[in-house]
């Protein structure tokens, strides 16, 4: 049983439980993806897999330390490489072997790790759901953030304070998904709810920690 | 190829035996009913007032009737397996996508003209 695999998003639809409820789902292509290094106690203090998603990559493309890293296990055409962290009961995978997606059942539960989608520079409104005021009534108070604090004490403006910046973009997680399909034809996972990110865009599907 | 995955299993699993009809038409939809153990159909009649998200996997169709002088609206989704079958009973012409002004109608002025 392997701790993970990578994938890419496809897009988002619904489907029908046999008793006939609506569950809206991700199609994420997840696989073939191959086992690259093996990090053992031993060696690196810790149990890992790194793993790469197998798909069309330009050889060109790697430099040629990559080019190396990925010829030992035999793994060129990886273009997205991630780390996976090995528990017991993730039996014990060697560099070169393959992890497809029929090591999915539905009913599992995954995690979802993708980078979400970039906001930009964004205002309070958008980024911490402020109300904002009103936009007529000659209001002169739009989207503005208000006070941020009091004045001669503290005379500062205390941490984790709700401002505008940059918005989304980041690595975001959604826990405890479940598999609804598994498509070991096609390598599709089928996923209940929404994943992080664009479509087209990587992803990491990690067996669900709790 | 991303959104051919997405044709692929979208087409899976839409329906394509359901009968052709219109806003203002009037059908007949029989659903799947369980009760216990058996499993019987139950008939639905009546105006359809809106179709939705038409072409995709979410299409649904808004349905009314009146019932014991009781207006009763019910939502489908037009792909979901507890629909065995629906029947086409009679056309309506109508001069919109959405009736939903049919419901502040009652009795004669609640009428549809037949299409030609």
């Amino acid at each position: 049983m392997s701790p993970g695999i990578l994938g890419k998003k496809i897009g988002m639809t619904q489907v029908f439980r046999p008793d006939g409820q609506v569950v809206p789902v991700t199609l994420l292509k997840a696989g073939p993806c191959v086992v690259v290094q093996r990090k053992t106690p031993a060696t690196d203090g810790y149990d890992a897999v790194q793993v790469g998603l197998l798909e069309f990559a330009k050889k060109s493309r790697h430099t040629k330390p990559m080019s190396g890293h990925l010829k030992k296990a035999e793994a060129e055409g990886v273009k997205f490489l991630r780390e996976l962290r090995l528990k017991p009961g993730h039996g014990d995978p060697k560099p070169g072997d393959r992890i497809l997606v029929d090591e999915f059942k539905p009913a599992d539960k995954v995690d979802v790790i993708g980078v979400s989608k970039g906001r930009g520079y964004a205002g309070l409104v958008k980024r911490h759901h402020f109300g904002g005021g009103a936009d007529t009534h000659g209001s002169m108070f739009h989207r503005a953030p208000g006070s941020i604090g009091a004045s001669s004490f503290p005379s500062r403006v205390f941490p984790g304070m709700k401002m505008s910046g940059q918005m989304g973009s980041a690595r975001v997680t959604v826990r405890n998904l479940e598999i609804v399909r598994v498509d070991a034809e096609d390598n599709v996972l089928m996923v209940k709810g929404a994943v992080p990110g664009p479509n087209g865009s990587y992803v990491l599907v990690r067996r669900a920690k709790r | 190829m991303q959104t051919a995955l997405l044709t692929k299993t979208e087409n899976a699993n839409k329906r394509t035996d359901i009968v052709d009809f219109r806003p203002g038409d009037t059908i007949r939809v029989h659903v799947k009913i369980k009760e216990g153990e058996k499993e019987r159909l139950q008939a639905f009649e009546g105006t359809v007032l809106a179709r939705k998200n038409r072409g995709t996997m979410g299409e649904t169709i808004t349905v009314r009737k009146i019932s014991f002088g009781q207006g009763v609206e019910r939502i489908f989704p037009l792909h979901a397996p507890v629909i065995d079958h629906i029947d086409f009973v009679r056309t309506g012409r109508v001069r919109r996508a959405k009736l939903y002004y049919l419901r502040e109608l009652r009795g004669k002025a609640a009428r549809l003209r037949e299409r030609e």
